[in-house]
This record gives structure tokens, C-alpha cells and sequence, in this order.
């Protein structure tokens, strides 16, 4: 049953992957990353991570995805054909890379490593609370460091965003 | 076998969920022009039927008999999506709203939640993640319409739904914080007993201000008076709507009540306990009549959820738009520092008095 589950997500995660950049209409190409972003909650959410699956849609679909098509429609694009001749050296190097990862596969056969923390035990306390015991206290710097690029880059945006209304004061 | 009898329990849940939710509707486009027209010292619709009830059955034949349009130039594939977008997240939503008492019964040998489709453990989340798909309904239908004015609706509602529901999650942490679960069961059932345990005054820190803000935004997140900006008529003509005619307008205006109601059930769930009456217990309980004690606490759900709903019919007879500046403005640089504040204030209550 799971592996139903996971060959369907996996399926339409990739051939919606391969949608947004192949098809002409940026609207369309946002639409098919808005379906990915959804099944990739789906992996989410077999996994047993609903926290995290909420938080996909909530973050990519809800606003980033947003505001793409926001920029998308304010630019009025109706096709854009400036990319698309670069298909046939994407698909050389798509080949290419498809077929390394094929036969790495093949060539390790190993054992699947035993999972860390074990699926049943999120169940048991919940996977939120699971996930803020880990950010809060194993990854507590490398969470506080990404807190402080991220505000660093809401700084950098804003100025250079407020750039021409400083020099028009001054 | 198993599987298919709790499918067809699920699907007679949802049905029922689905049919009072579509009634509320029917009953809330009636109420709204009543309630105006009683503000406005009118009468409100009083032709079809007596005293005018039964208006929402003339508007949806007139709605389903209508010319169904696609204007030239359209985008027909996103033109047609567009309202399914707009209604599906505005009606999944309600299946983790708890409507009564969390009890389980025994039927055909399962345990079934009557008053709950599905209890999941991130049951909040899970209504946000679905309001903020909701906007692509809106935006879409802007843009396909081929239209200055749609496409004019559906920018400014992008804009306007990002800002506030931002406002909206913010908001909600602070309830969070207080009941220590993401599940709208147990946030429901950390506010039994009274009501100065329900979250809007409970100790240790009263979410009045989350309350307000959360308010606030929800108007602004159905983009209801005075935050309409996206189908302002006196400007846009009826903004992202504007070319869609019969049953395709029928959805995005049943989309429109739905999220109404959803957002009432939540604010009633988060903040005004729920299902849980006033006082401690019920009085069908304290009575002897433990069996009954459910349509009390259902009843005291849907005044909860008719009070809000009624306070935006209040808010539309009541208020004037806002202008787009001022709209962004008052979202971003009042509501939230509100929102954060209240956040950072709930937090150290909570580290010092646990409840």
C-alpha cells in the first residue's frame, strides 16, 4: 500500500517537475509547481510527517507560489520563448545524470540503513512536537544561524527596495 | 469489508458536513440581505414566499437556468478551474471542525466520531494550509477572464490575502501556546468549564488582542466589508468576478460564504470554547439526561458560529472601504506588531504560570 502511494507521488512529482520548466505559459508552468508542491506534501505525509506536509503547502503553495504568479500576471507574460531553446542540451545532461544515479544504484545494493528515530515513536508524542525538541535543542545553532540570514536578507530586500525614496530625500 | 463500511461512514459524515454547510449558505444570503435591509430600515427580500424565505431557492434556479458565458479572448482552461479552485478549499476545511462533544459510539462494530469527520493532530494547520489555496481561485479567475478589471481584483486580492494571513497564523500561536496542541479537539477541550476558561479571557494571559487581530484578518481573508477591495464595484465593477456568469458566479459566491462560516467555526473553536456552553457542564447534563447533553452543546457551537457571522453582516451595514494604502499599511504595520507582541507576551505567561 505504502509503495502505491510513494510510486504515485514520486511519479507526478517528477513529471510536474519536468512540466514547470518545459511548458511555454509561465501561468501553467506556476499551476504544475503548485500540484508538485502538493504531492510532495503527499511524501509527507506517508512518512508520517503532517507537520511537516502543512507546513509545505502553507509556506510554498500559500505564499511563495503567490506571489510568482503575482510578479507573473503583473508582467502580463504571455509565453516566454527566450529559454526554450536550451531542450536539447537540458535533455543531454538530463540523460546523462539519470543514467550516473542509475548506475550507482545498481552497483550499491546494500541494506537499507535502520531509520534514526523511529517512525513509531513520532507517532507516539506527535511529529511537532518531535520536530521543536530537535530545532530547539540538537539543531538549536544551525537553526539560529538560519534565523539570522533570513533576517539579514528582509534587511538587504528592503533597502535596496527603499533605494531610489533614500537618494530622492537626501 | 472493514475498509468499505468506514469509507461509507466517512462519506455519510461528510455528506451531512457538506449539507449543513450548503444550508448555512442558503440561510446566510437571506439573512444577509434581511439583516441589511432591517439596518437600512428596509424590508430586505420579501417577494417569493412568505415573509420572503424562500429568496435563496428563486436565486439558485435563476443561477442554474443562466447563460453560461466565456468571454472572448479568455483563458477557457483556467476560466473553468478557476471556481472549483476557489470552492474545494473553502469546503475541505470544515472536515476538522469539531461541531459537538468529542464522544465515539459503536456502529456496525467501529468506533466512530459523530460531531468530527477526522481528528488530526495538526487540525489548525491544516485550515490555514487550505484558506491560503483558496486565493489561487481568485487570482486565477482574475487573470483568465481577460479582463482589466478581473485581473486588477485578482492582483489586489493576491496582495491582500498574503498580508492577512500572515496576520491570521500569527494570531492563532498564542492559543496555540496556551492549550499546547495543534488538534481543534483538544484546543476545544482545554477551554471546558466556564467561560472565563475559554482562550479570549482565560488566565494566564486573556488572547483578547489575538482575538481582535484574528478578527480583523478574517474579514479581510474573505475579503468581506470593509476589506472588499478585490470586487470594490464602485471601481472594479465586481472585481475578479466580473465575467463569470451563472453557476461558475454561483460557486465563487457559495466559496465566499463557506469561508465565512469556516472562519466563524474557527474563531468559535479557538477562542469562544467551542462547543462548551458558558458554565460548567450543561444543564441537559446536571439534569440527569446525559444522553441529550450533545444538542446543547451543538446549539451552544452554532450561536457561537451565528454571532460572528452576524457581526460581518454588522461590519458590511456599518463600515466604509478602506483605500489600498491604507489597507497594507494598517496590516502590516498595525496588526502585526499586534500579532508579535501578543506572541512574545503569551510565551513568557506561559514559561511562568503553566497551565
Amino acid at each position: 500500500m505504502n509503495h502505491i502511494f510513494f510510486f504515485y507521488f514520486a511519479a507526478v512529482i517528477a513529471g510536474t517537475s519536468v512540466l514547470v520548466v518545459a511548458l511555454r505559459n509561465p501561468v501553467y508552468s506556476a499551476l504544475a509547481l503548485l500540484i508538485m508542491f502538493f504531492h510532495v506534501a503527499g511524501l509527507y505525509v506517508t512518512l508520517h510527517a503532517e507537520f511537516l506536509a502543512a507546513v509545505q503547502i502553507v509556506v510554498y503553495a500559500g505564499a511563495i507560489l503567490v506571489l510568482y504568479l503575482f510578479v507573473v500576471m503583473l508582467l502580463s507574460i504571455r509565453s516566454e520563448e527566450r529559454y526554450h531553446n536550451q531542450l536539447p542540451v537540458a535533455g543531454l545532461l538530463g540523460v546523462t545524470l539519470c543514467t550516473e544515479v542509475l548506475l550507482l544504484l545498481i552497483q550499491s545494493r546494500t541494506a537499507p540503513s535502520a531509520p534514526g528515530r523511529s517512525v513509531e515513536a513520532a507517532a507516539e508524542t506527535g511529529n511537532t512536537e518531535m520536530i521543536g525538541e530537535a530545532l530547539y535543542s540538537t539543531y538549536l545553532f544551525p537553526f539560529e544561524v538560519a534565523s539570522l540570514i533570513l533576517l539579514v536578507a528582509m534587511i538587504g530586500a528592503i533597502i535596496l527596495a527603499k533605494k531610489d525614496i533614500i537618494e530622492t530625500t537626501e | 469489508m472493514e475498509i468499505g463500511l468506514r469509507l461509507a461512514v466517512s462519506l455519510a459524515q461528510i455528506a451531512a458536513v457538506m449539507g449543513v454547510v450548503m444550508l448555512t449558505v442558503m440561510v446566510l444570503t437571506l439573512a444577509e440581505r434581511k439583516v441589511l435591509g432591517w439596518m437600512q430600515d428596509r424590508m430586505g427580500p420579501m417577494e417569493v414566499g412568505p415573509y420572503g424565505v424562500l429568496q435563496p431557492i428563486a436565486d439558485g434556479l435563476k443561477l442554474f437556468f443562466k447563460e453560461d458565458i466565456i468571454p472572448a479572448g479568455a483563458n477557457r482552461f483556467l476560466f473553468t478551474l478557476a471556481p472549483i479552485l476557489a470552492l474545494v478549499p473553502a469546503m475541505i476545511g470544515f472536515a476538522v471542525i469539531p461541531f459537538g462533544p468529542s464522544m465515539t459510539i459503536e456502529l456496525f462494530g467501529m468506533q466512530v466520531k459523530p460531531f468530527v469527520i477526522s481528528d488530526i493532530n495538526i487540525g489548525i494547520l491544516y485550515i490555514l494550509a487550505f484558506a491560503s489555496i483558496g486565493a489561487y481561485g481568485i487570482i486565477l479567475g482574475g487573470w483568465s477572464s481577460n479582463s482589466k478589471y478581473s485581473l486588477l481584483g485578482g492582483l489586489r486580492s493576491a496582495a491582500q490575502v498574503i498580508s492577512y494571513e500572515l496576520n491570521v497564523g500569527l494570531a492563532i500561536v498564542g492559543v496555540i501556546l496556551l492549550s499546547g496542541s495543534l488538534s481543534l479537539v483538544k484546543i476545544t477541550e482545554a477551554q471546558a468549564g466556564g467561560f472565563w476558561n475559554w482562550f479570549v479571557i482565560a488566565m494566564p494571559f486573556p488572547q483578547i488582542f489575538a482575538f481582535v487581530v484574528y478578527v480583523i484578518s478574517s474579514v479581510a481573508e474573505t475579503n468581506r466589508v470593509p476589506f472588499d477591495l478585490p470586487e470594490a464595484e464602485s471601481e472594479l465593477v465586481a472585481g475578479f468576478f466580473t465575467e463569470y456568469s451563472g453557476m461558475r458566479f454561483a460557486f465563487f459566491f457559495i466559496a465566499e460564504y463557506a469561508n465565512m462560516i469556516l472562519v466563524s467555526c474557527v474563531a468559535a473553536a479557538l477562542f469562544l470554547g467551542g462547543w462548551n456552553a458558558p458554565y460548567p457542564g450543561t444543564i441537559l447534563g446536571h439534569l440527569g439526561l446525559d444522553a441529550l447533553a450533545w444538542i446543547e452543546n451543538v446549539v451552544w457551537f452554532a450561536a457561537k458560529v451565528y454571532f460572528f457571522l452576524f457581526l460581518f453582516f454588522w461590519l458590511r451595514a456599518t463600515l466604509p472601504r478602506l483605500r489600498y494604502d491604507q489597507l497594507m499599511r494598517f496590516g502590516w504595520k498595525v496588526m502585526l506588531p499586534i500579532a508579535l507582541g501578543n506572541i512574545v507576551l503569551t510565551a513568557i505567561a506561559a514559561y511562568f504560570f503553566p497551565r
